[in-house]
């Protein structure tokens, strides 16, 4: 308009530094955080109102009518019987097989259903609930915890790891990278799960290790073990992480049993219902290791279930064979990245620990499901301004590898709307600077590149539009996970040798050090 | 690693590239809210579509088969008798005459959806001709705007309309004026009109402002281009009603496009002149029979329409389609005076938008949709100074939160409480680095600002901080109100008053979003008056 004239000469100057998001970052990080959350919160909202698991579906409907169960449950039977089979606590009909902490935030959640919409929660009558309004509550109870814990979380992270470091406009990046991961949202807020808490739970105890809190990130990472099982996969890290920052201080025994004590005393507290006499421990803890669902459930990208299509493993060994071998694989390919850890604890170490520990979790444990995608997908996302093309990879693959289950949940259109706008955030104008040089892809790389994504879209559409031959009608499930396995492995062979290049960097560092 | 598709920033196609990034981000989250309520407009266009597809031109505008007849002009037929081809061949039933009645399936839903994203590139193409001239910082900027506009979210996506379309053109239009094609221009906003014609109330803008600009070179050549823009208009009107002026159907047309008989407010009112004139006709007839005076509870309401001679109003005078059409004209007459005597092509979009708030706050059964046919436009206005700025910041906010009523159900409700802090959210970043960046530039080079108050004197410390951004406290008193109005509607209301008093919520927020539109009339008006 007229002033342009005027301007002309600070635009030259300027150039196009106000394209993009610029406006985003100009005042602190807070109001960056601010604003990318509600975003992100907004996106939540919007993907639950698409169908969660199993709606519509009798007679065991899905992971929703699960959680509902367990709100039943836990609301109108004392807790020493949760665990417990009974006439009023039919435990193969979605017995409760997770941690009491999950159990106490069923009831919580239980009696705010109950106070709005008794009929969801009534006992025996609700099985199968399915209403509008019961429906938006539980979506609600998912939103609330994800505010509650996920991102507060990842707010305290950003400010233990990121203040001083790094462009602003790069930290936005990382905040909707982290809040904005498709796989998270997709899973709590389509299919309906409580991941925020566990993940939120987790990245609080890396923040507080990250800002040399032992004892919190102790009790902060023994709640999450205690609200999902799973959280075990980034045990190994947060164990070889501690013990190596203990080993170095002066006195490592007292240092060890003092963290030792913290994660005791919390798991005390947690369990306190159950400790009354070794039965119901024994009863509880029996739950929650389902060794007889079987070494994987459906298809998914990890070792067992890729390999099976060669060797048929369930076939050839029994549960308790798998069971240990599972066991020692997964200790073997975590063991490098842990040993590491211990020689040299380091902050960034400790992220790619995270990382190596999970996946080698997923893709060599004993029942995997595939949304424990989401377990490594969370340091992955922590690393995202490190590692910025990795972490696109492996959000790429994961989201493939849950495309059949998006499928299963009818949640093929906020599947499409978000992994439009997880690229879109990618390549936000203005977002991520590469400060590194760029060295010109070689086009062998790029092609090989071009040709998987080629390939995991043309899988899309292949799965959806064609029918599977008669005789495989798992073919491409099969395919996907191949696909998948194939990317993991390469990922996590990367980032284990990362962790250990870190190494050498710090040696060399030191070196330095020394000869100044 | 290096990720093979970055781009690098500083390339000249940057800013389209973020302007279509705004534009596709918009769109992801416009597919998250396909399942989400939609309104009874929704089958309205459902019913338009089958009636294109399944009768012939004759017959459009006479057929009754559903009760939403069609009531919008020619064009805007033609555009649906066009979706309707694409409909056809996704669903048959969609274009249905009768067996489509209702029809809700997860087809038509998509498909309809659909419609109202893809016609939303027309408002975006539309933003990217007329900020194609700003420096980017700016153009960034009202793109954020309009991106991130609830309004648009709430009328179009979960409502149900096609309001960014339409606006699009509008837009599209003054895009040409400010380039000084107004051939063009006039050309695009006759195309508008024959889509939907309340946009009409610009028209006199329009009109004084291409007569003026013609007149400048010279009576002969004036009086050419005069003839040559009215064979032009004459011809657009001839495309869309020629056809029913042919088949004898005109009257019928006419008709369905301006029904009398509703009533001066809409069902929920909105918030603009009349609500304050029903306030007082209702206060001061409480406060006579108080003292005695016998007035009688009038027979009419006042969003039905006029039936007989009976008026809606037990003391103040009747109001008529006439009085408000008057009313009307003589708000807007301020911008014709000044179009006349100085047709600046810079000014006409703040002229046309002060010309659909004037038609908001006076017109006759104005919709609270109808709010957006200024706002948008007054989002490019905003970036030209720190005043414009904090008046659309206000301003914003205010016709957002007017419509909330129109999401009426649980499941939305966290949507557009969402939406209007996202978007408050965003215009306050911003506007504050907006102004900021321009403190700064100020500092550099003080260069005078032109209408602004913002006079550059002294150290170039005092300046940034005279530009900065901040809403005044009565500003801020104002949105707070905002706030307050709202949980009392939602929630003291029913908690401490049951479901007695049902209208009160609504009338409350109807009434204190008056207050703010009114203000942002008359900020409005005090500044075209006081432009050159």
């Amino acid at each position: 308009m007229g002033k342009s004239a005027g301007k002309k000469v600070v635009k030259n100057e300027e150039g196009d530094d106000c394209d993009g998001w610029w406006w985003l970052v100009h005042k602190n990080i807070g109001a960056s955080f601010l604003c990318i959350a509600v975003f992100a919160f907004l996106v939540r909202v919007a993907v639950s109102f698409h169908p969660y698991s199993g709606a519509g579906n009798p007679p065991k409907y899905g992971d929703y009518e699960a959680q509902r169960h367990w709100m039943e449950i836990t609301l109108n039977l004392p807790a020493k019987e949760w665990y417990r089979n009974s006439t009023t606590n039919d435990l193969n009909y979605w017995g409760l097989d997770y941690p009491p902490l999950t159990a106490y935030q069923s009831y919580v959640h239980g009696l705010f259903l109950r106070s709005f919409h008794p009929e969801s929660v009534s006992l025996f009558t609700s099985r199968g609930h399915e209403s509008y309004f019961g429906k938006l509550l539980m979506r609600w109870t998912v939103l609330s915890s994800d505010i509650l814990f996920l991102f507060p979380a990842v707010f305290c992270f950003l400010v233990v790891y990121y203040t001083g470091r790094g462009r602003r406009s790069d930290i936005a990046w990382l905040i909707a990278m982290i809040l904005l991961n498709p796989c998270l949202i997709l899973i709590d807020h389509g299919h309906f799960q409580y991941n925020c808490i566990s993940l939120g739970l987790t990245i609080g105890a890396v923040a507080a290790i990250l800002s040399d809190k032992e004892l919190v990130a102790c009790v902060l990472f023994s709640l999450a073990l205690n609200h999902k099982q799973m959280s075990a996969y980034f045990a190994p890290a947060f164990f070889s992480h501690l013990l190596g920052k203990c080993l170095r201080r002066r006195n490592p025994i007292l240092e060890v049993s003092k963290l030792g004590l913290v994660v005791v005393g919390t798991f005390a507290i947690v369990w306190w219902p159950y400790l009354h006499s070794m039965d119901s421990f024994l009863g509880v803890l029996s739950r929650l290791a389902p060794f007889e669902r079987g070494l994987y459930e459906d298809y998914v990208a990890n070792f067992w279930c890729t390999t099976s299509v060669l060797i048929k493993w369930k076939r050839l060994f029994t549960i308790k064979s798998m069971k240990l071998l599972s066991f020692w694989a997964t200790i073997l390919t975590c063991l490098p990245s842990m040993i590491q850890q211990i020689w040299n604890p380091s902050n960034l170490g400790f992220l790619y620990g995270l990382l190596n520990s999970s996946f080698s979790f997923y893709l060599f444990s004993f029942q995997v499901h595939e949304k424990s995608i989401l377990l490594p997908l969370l340091p992955a996302s922590l690393l995202a301004l490190e590692e910025p093309f990795h972490f696109r990879w492996l959000t790429h693959y994961a989201l493939l590898s849950m495309f059949p289950l998006m499928c299963r949940d009818k949640l093929i259109l906020p599947y499409v709307a978000l992994f439009a706008l997880f690229y879109l955030l990618y390549h936000a104008p203005g977002g991520r600077e590469d400060t590194r040089k760029r060295q010109s892809p070689s086009t062998l790389r790029s092609f090989m590149l071009s040709f998987l994504v080629l390939c995991s879209l043309f899988l899309h559409l292949v799965y959806i539009t064609l029918h599977p031959p008669d005789k495989y009608p798992f073919l491409f499930e099969a395919v996907i996970m191949l696909l998948c396995f194939s990317q993991f492995i390469l990922l996590t062979v990367y980032t284990n040798a990362k962790q250990w290049m870190l190494l050498k960097h710090s040696t060399l560092m030191d070196k330095d050090k020394k000869l100044v | 690693m290096e990720e093979k598709l970055h781009r690098p920033h500083r390339n000249p196609g940057g800013t389209l590239q973020s302007m279509a990034w705004y534009a596709l981000v918009a769109a992801c989250i416009k597919l998250l809210l396909i399942p989400s309520y939609h309104s009874t407009d929704f089958e309205v266009h459902r019913n338009w579509l089958a009636l294109t597809h399944s009768l012939p031109l004759s017959q459009w505008y006479s057929d009754e088969t559903s009760p939403w007849t069609l009531d919008y002009p020619p064009f805007f037929a033609y555009f649906e008798r066009f979706l309707s081809i694409f409909a056809n061949l996704i669903d048959p039933t969609i274009v249905n005459l009768r067996q489509g009645l209702n029809y809700n399936s997860n087809t038509v839903i998509y498909f309809q959806r659909m419609t109202v994203i893809v016609s939303d590139l027309c408002l975006f193409f539309a933003l990217y001709r007329l900020t194609a001239k700003l420096d980017s910082g700016k153009r960034n900027l009202i793109w954020v705007l309009v991106a991130s506009s609830p309004g648009l979210f709430i009328v179009d996506h979960v409502h149900f309309q096609y309001n960014g379309f339409l606006l699009g053109i509008l837009l599209l239009s003054l895009s040409f004026l400010e380039e000084g094609r107004d051939l063009m221009g006039g050309f695009v906003f006759a195309v508008l009109l024959c889509f939907k014609h309340l946009f009409a109330v610009a028209a006199p803008v329009y009109f004084v402002y291409l007569l003026s600009r013609f007149c400048c070179g010279g009576f002969l050549k004036g009086f050419g281009r005069v003839l040559v823009m009215g064979a032009v208009v004459a011809l657009v009107f001839a495309a869309a009603f020629g056809p029913f002026v042919y088949y004898g159907q005109i009257q019928q047309v006419i008709h369905r496009m301006f029904p009398f008989g509703r009533g001066l407010c809409h069902a929920y009112w909105a918030p603009n002149f009349w609500v304050f004139y029903i306030i007082l006709d209702k206060g001061l007839a409480f406060l006579l029979r108080k003292l005695g005076f016998n007035i009688q509870a009038p027979a009419a309401s006042f969003t039905g329409g006029l039936v007989g001679d009976s008026s809606p109003f037990a003391i103040l005078p009747l109001i008529t389609p006439l009085t408000t059409f008057i009313m009307v004209l003589l708000a807007i007459f301020p911008a014709l005076i000044k179009a006349w005597r100085n047709p600046r092509p810079e000014m006409i979009t703040r002229w046309v938008a002060y010309a659909y708030t004037c038609g908001f706050i006076f017109g006759w059964h104005v919709h609270e949709k109808a709010s957006l046919h200024f706002v948008i436009p007054l989002a490019i206005v905003a970036m030209q100074s720190l005043e414009d700025a904090k008046h659309y910041f206000l301003l914003s906010i205010v016709s957002s939160y007017s419509l909330f009523p129109l999401l009426f159900e649980a499941q939305e409700y966290p949507i557009k409480v969402l939406l209007l802090l996202l978007h408050s959210i965003v215009i306050w970043l911003a506007f504050s680095a907006h102004s900021t960046k321009n403190g700064v530039i100020n500092a550099t080079a003080p260069a005078n600002k032109g209408s602004d108050k913002l006079e550059v004197k002294g150290r170039s410390r005092a300046a940034t901080k005279k530009g900065e951004f901040v809403i005044g406290w009565i500003g801020k008193i104002y949105l707070l109100g905002l706030l307050v109005v709202e949980i009392w509607g939602q929630f003291l209301h029913p908690y401490l008053l049951g479901s007695r008093f049902p209208f009160v919520p609504l009338m409350l927020i109807s009434v204190y979003c008056a207050f703010g539109i009114m203000y942002s009339w008359i900020w409005q008006l005090k500044r075209i008056i006081r432009s050159l």
